[in-house]
């Protein structure tokens, strides 16, 4: 690649001199994209002015005027077109970052089970991934939303649990907690015992280094993180109040509802992304070199102990480059929610908004600022966890 | 001096081969794996009885009608009698030998390449894809002589494979374009290759498809307009091309920079160190990742749903809310997946197969 | 701020260009006519309105009138070509060009004629909103629908209308939005809602996509006015002019007695002068719209006369037996009233 330099001929021509005609091709090929982009920007203008319609960003403090089924901040329809963006981007960011999770869990244990000496497990694991990866994502919301949920009983019929939990077609719907009498008690009650943990881990470490004796560090902390909170409830009151959801006349109200669109998007989405991060989690195994395994197996490492600080460490390298595409991936495909009427940056800000207020362009350019902003995000933060994990040779 | 004859080997105690060594190697190795094998068995036999009975013994296969779909399973009639739309979307009856002529044109023509004994596989390829596009076009579309049939009645199945194709054809070169410019000495190149590259990466596909569908007209002069599915396959294009890039740009890395200089050291210019060289063995290192993008841009193409094109899905999911055939949703899904299922999963077969052909066992 | 930038913009633009004249009044009409054929918006699938037949053929009152802008423009109806658009993408694809014509059963606001960019030409269909409910759930009235959940279409004037009425009436509900219309009937047949709202011609057109149309009821209340018309792009008066008066010539034929089947006699034979003026008898009136003389008799014979259309499609020649009611003439109690060729 980097061959030119060395090789300049004195006297050449603009043409035959290597350097000279790089610099030409790039200032022609900046001038060419500058020319276009210009061509772009001066016809929307003139389209603009001379169709008369509005631009500029002024329409975000109009009132919206319509209602949305979902919204994570308080919202109602007097509220501003700004307010409805916040909304759909919450939205947005409730289904990937859910989605991310069941599919980050999910494809674990695909990729884990891949590899099991079990022999029906593997090949279930292996259908599950040939089949799941290789059908569209859209088809595979469709056939959860209409196929699945769709015939599931109205809200009369609904399945229940013990007249707390609901699941009908309008969605699942569970009891929602309020502050109790013991709310703040119980949060600093939680937040004490995670500080507690934290000191307790360092101490673990310290004696561990000194004296080579481990700690059961795990379920020590995962008593403290439940012990502790429990003792306050018990001292100063349940911490919650549980509003439980109820028939009435049309719906189930109160509680918590988990809107169907949601959950289709969700679990299509992490089925979807599931299937190669299996894949993914499989490869990154297999790429750990079978020495290790032995190595650690002959230092007397119990099976777990050698998954967990051998095997995995050193998998995550070559995991994580490919799991970020899989996260940057479900980020971009939760807009297909638009397809099934969940209320997500697409469908409500791209949507609707853009179709009662008229301005595509500004509308699109902030949605797609919206995913590229996202897109870097999952990228930086992916590629810092990479930094941290990755071998650091002496 | 007296022989010693050895006694024969022992066979290997019964539980450790046949049938029942197996069994205790692969399901039962201990009680966690036992117990693994259990819950596996539980959960096969939860699902496939009951979608088999569904799917072929308790299912319909023939009639013309919804009533003809008397029992509990499935109703594939409705594919049965959709199918021609399914296929071909509204493209006109009469005229649909031509798609399925376009099909085995594609497939006679692209045979030679595939006969390993056959010598100009390069020049026949390059004249291949000079010249069929255009038959295809003529074809599909008609005029000269042939009944024109606009995009606009393009569907179905016929559709999706249009799109995925051209999609294919365009994003590759594209794509190892983009990655050269990427590993450029040029910064103003690098520069314009990257931020194409993240813009596509880091936008939804249906974001630029709604754009192009509907906005595109807002950024040309007056009266200058593009065919709604040329717009879409250009987007389908660039969209993939900035991923292919990404694959090609870790092929062109994995290169030892020996090889840079040794073909810089016979005097080979740019292009054909490029040409001859590095992408030959770049290529050939990331066949499966090229291969993983065109499925995935196989499976995209089911986005154009969103700007209102009749692919397959499309056609399907229109057929479904046709007041003749409701309730068919499970049945139209589940044949569209198996159709998409086929396709990919037979070009992730192929992309193994191709692999190990070309592997020549210079991997360090 | 930015209203000035993007202004300065504009001037700068204009300003390096010159008078490059990418724009001028009648560019509509001129690219219509280099292209030989009018690029028609209808919706995507609505019984009497627009949907495509078992062959994919457009039918239904909003594709009849693209088909009389494209008798009168060619003096044949068979040179449009349509792009179904989902409620989102309409406007989108009027401003953007996409399209010429956008007759897609789209309520004429104040916002839209002046904000967006469009114009509309006249009333095609005087409709108001109402409310498609299962009759199991036995609701007579509107005012009883407290805590439902309600299928509406995005992008429409429906779900603004829809928070307005809930809000007065001080009533809770749940929208549910989908980009089509099948899709809200799908969710009403299938339980996912109570309510499916639209405008009322909506409602019957939708009712008989249903498995079971006599399980479900249209309730007695109109919630809006929501009167349905054409568009075109604002800035071409020229093309604006002949799609509103396509729509004119459709209304005062009827009015006149002129339909298809004896519109070439009537040419020929009136007395009468309007009908003479209308039918290109007497006068130059097509050609002041640059049309052709015999503009509407190409449109009556080859489209029908407003009352024909109505019939043909959502009237009693269709399924959705809907009655003329508001949409009658103003001589026959309607709200119907087309100014005078002359």
């Amino acid at each position: 690649m980097r061959t030119n330099g060395s090789t300049r001929r004195v006297g050449g021509s603009l043409l035959t001199d290597p350097q000279a005609r790089a610099w030409l091709f790039q200032i022609v090929a900046v001038v060419a994209v500058v020319a276009f982009g210009w061509f772009l920007f001066h016809n929307t203008q003139a389209n603009l002015a001379h169709r008369g319609i509005n631009s500029g960003f002024g329409f975000l403090d109009n009132a919206a005027g319509f209602g949305i089924p979902q919204h994570l901040i308080d919202y109602s329809e007097s509220d501003t077109y700004g307010r409805v963006f916040w909304v759909g981007l919450l939205n947005t960011l409730l289904v990937s970052v859910v989605g991310i999770v069941l599919a980050t869990v999910l494809g674990f244990v695909l990729g884990v089970a891949r590899l099991s000496p079990n022999w029906l497990i593997r090949k279930l694991a292996t259908l599950y991934i040939e089949t799941f990866r290789n059908i569209p994502p859209l088809l595979q919301i469709f056939f959860v939303y209409f196929a699945v949920i769709g015939p599931l009983p109205g809200p009369r019929d609904s399945l229940s649990l013990g007249d707390l939990v609901f699941v009908n077609n309008r969605g699942l719907q569970l009891p929602a907690p309020s502050a109790g009498d013991g709310f703040w008690a119980f949060w600093l009650a939680l937040l004490l015992a995670i500080v507690l943990c934290g000191v307790l881990a360092r101490w673990a470490k310290a004696r561990r280094d000194a004296t080579g004796r481990r700690f059961p560090l795990f379920w020590s902390a995962l008593a403290l993180l439940v012990a502790v909170p429990w003792l306050a409830a018990l001292l100063w009151g349940s911490p919650f109040q549980w509003d439980v959801p109820q028939l009435q006349r049309f719906n189930i109200r109160g509680g918590w509802t988990v809107i169907p669109e949601l959950v289709a998007i969700v679990v299509a989405l992490s089925v979807y992304t599931a299937a190669f991060i299996g894949e993914t989690v499989r490869a990154g195994i297999q790429a750990v070199s079978r020495g290790q395994t032995e190595a650690a197996a002959s230092l007397g490492l119990r099976p777990g102990q050698l998954l967990r600080l051998v095997i995995i460490p050193q998998a995550l390298r070559v995991i994580v480059p490919p799991l970020t595409s899989q996260y940057l991936n479900l980020a971009k495909n939760s807009s297909l929610a638009a397809a099934i009427g969940y209320p997500d940056m697409v469908s409500l800000f791209a949507g609707t908004v853009l179709n009662q207020t008229g301005q595509a362009i500004e509308t699109m350019a902030i949605t797609m600022s919206v995913y590229l902003a996202i897109s870097i995000s999952i990228s930086l933060l992916m590629n810092a966890y990479n930094k941290r994990i990755a071998l650091t040779e002496r | 001096m007296t022989q010693h004859v050895f006694k024969p080997d022992l066979p290997p105690p019964p539980r450790e081969v046949g049938l029942a060594g197996w069994l205790r190697a692969n399901l039962f190795s201990n009680w966690l794996n036992g117990l693994l094998t259990l819950l596996g068995l539980y959960l096969v036999w939860l699902i496939v009885p009951p979608l088999l009975d569904w799917a072929i013994f308790s299912a319909d296969w023939s009639g013309e009608t919804r009533s003809d779909c008397g029992r509990e399973g499935a109703c594939w009639v409705f594919v049965q009698v959709r199918f021609g739309q399914f296929m071909y979307g509204f493209y006109p009856v009469d005229a649909r030998w031509r798609v399925d002529a376009t099909l085995w044109l594609a497939l006679v023509a692209a045979a030679p390449l595939l006969v390993r004994q056959f010598r100009h596989k390069v020049r026949y390829g390059l004249a291949y894809l000079l010249v069929y596009p255009w038959l295809a076009f003529w074809l599909l579309h008609g005029g000269l002589g042939l009944q024109v049939v606009p995009t606009s009645q393009w569907g179905g199945l016929m559709l999706t494979i249009i799109i995925a194709a051209v999609g294919i054809a365009g994003a590759l070169p594209l794509g190892i374009l983009l990655a050269l410019g990427r590993r450029s000495d040029m910064p103003a190149i690098r520069v314009l290759c990257v931020t194409f590259i993240e813009f596509w990466r880091g936008v939804p596909l249906i974001t630029v498809l709604f754009m192009s569908s509907v906005m595109l007209p807002l950024f040309l002069p007056e009266g200058m307009n593009l065919d709604k599915l040329l717009r879409a396959m250009l987007m389908v294009i660039f969209f993939e091309a900035a991923y292919i890039a990404e694959v090609v740009r870790g092929g062109l890395q994995a290169i030892p920079k020996g090889q840079y200089e040794a073909a810089a050291a016979m005097g080979l210019g740019y292009w054909r160190m490029m040409g001859l060289v590095i992408l030959p063995q770049a290529l050939k290192l990331v066949i499966p990742g090229i291969v993983n993008t065109f499925i995935a841009l196989f499976k995209d193409t089911s986005l154009v749903i969103i700007i209102g094109l009749f692919d397959f899905l499309n056609s399907i999911k229109r057929a479904t809310a046709d007041p003749a055939w409701l309730g068919m949703s499970t049945e139209g899904y589940v044949f569209a997946a198996l159709v998409y299922w086929l396709f990919c999963f037979g070009m992730s077969r192929y992309s193994m197969h191709l692999e190990r052909r070309l592997d020549t066992g210079h991997r360090s | 701020m930015t209203r000035v930038k993007s202004t300065l913009a504009v001037l700068g633009a204009a300003a390096l260009l010159g008078a490059s004249g990418v724009t001028h009044a009648g560019a509509t009409l001129d690219a219509v006519k280099n292209k030989g054929f009018v690029q028609c918006g209808i919706s995507d699938g609505l019984p009497g309105f627009s949907f495509a037949d078992a062959k994919g053929q457009y039918q239904g009152i909003d594709v009849d009138v693209c088909r009389a802008v494209a008798a009168a423009v060619f003096g044949d109806a068979g040179k449009v070509k349509f792009s179904p658009l989902t409620a989102k993408e309409r406007f989108t694809a009027l401003q953007s060009g996409e399209v010429d014509v956008l007759s897609r059963n789209t309520t004429w606001t104040s916002s839209r004629d002046a904000a967006m960019g469009l114009n509309f030409t006249g009333v095609t269909y005087y409709d108001g909103q109402g409310f498609l409910v299962n009759k199991e759930i036995g609701v007579n009235s509107a005012k009883e629908l407290d805590g439902a959940t309600v299928c509406i279409q995005a992008g429409t004037t429906t779900e603004l209308n829809l928070s307005d009425y809930f809000r007065a009436n001080n009533l809770k509900y749940t929208p549910i939005t989908y980009d089509t219309s099948d899709e809200s009937a799908k969710s009403l047949e299938s339980g996912r809602c109570d309510v499916l709202t639209s405008d009322q011609s909506q409602l019957y057109a939708q009712r008989i996509k249903l498995a079971k149309p006599d399980d479900y009821v249209v309730l007695p209340e109109v919630i809006s006015k929501e009167p349905l018309g054409p568009a075109v792009r604002q800035g071409d008066e020229e093309w604006f002019d002949i799609v509103r008066w396509t729509l004119f010539a459709m209304l005062n034929a009827e009015e006149l007695g002129v339909t298809a089947a004896n519109v070439e006699d009537m040419a020929k034979t009136t007395k009468n002068p309007d009908v003479a003026r209308l039918l290109g008898a007497e006068g130059e009136y097509g050609k002041d719209l640059k049309l052709n003389k015999n503009w509407a008799v190409q449109i009556v014979k080859q489209v029908g006369n407003y009352g024909e259309v109505f019939e043909r499609n959502v009237g009693k020649g269709s399924e959705l037996k809907i009655e003329r009611g508001l949409n009658a003439l103003w001589n026959k109690g309607g709200l119907h009233y087309a100014p005078p060729v002359r």
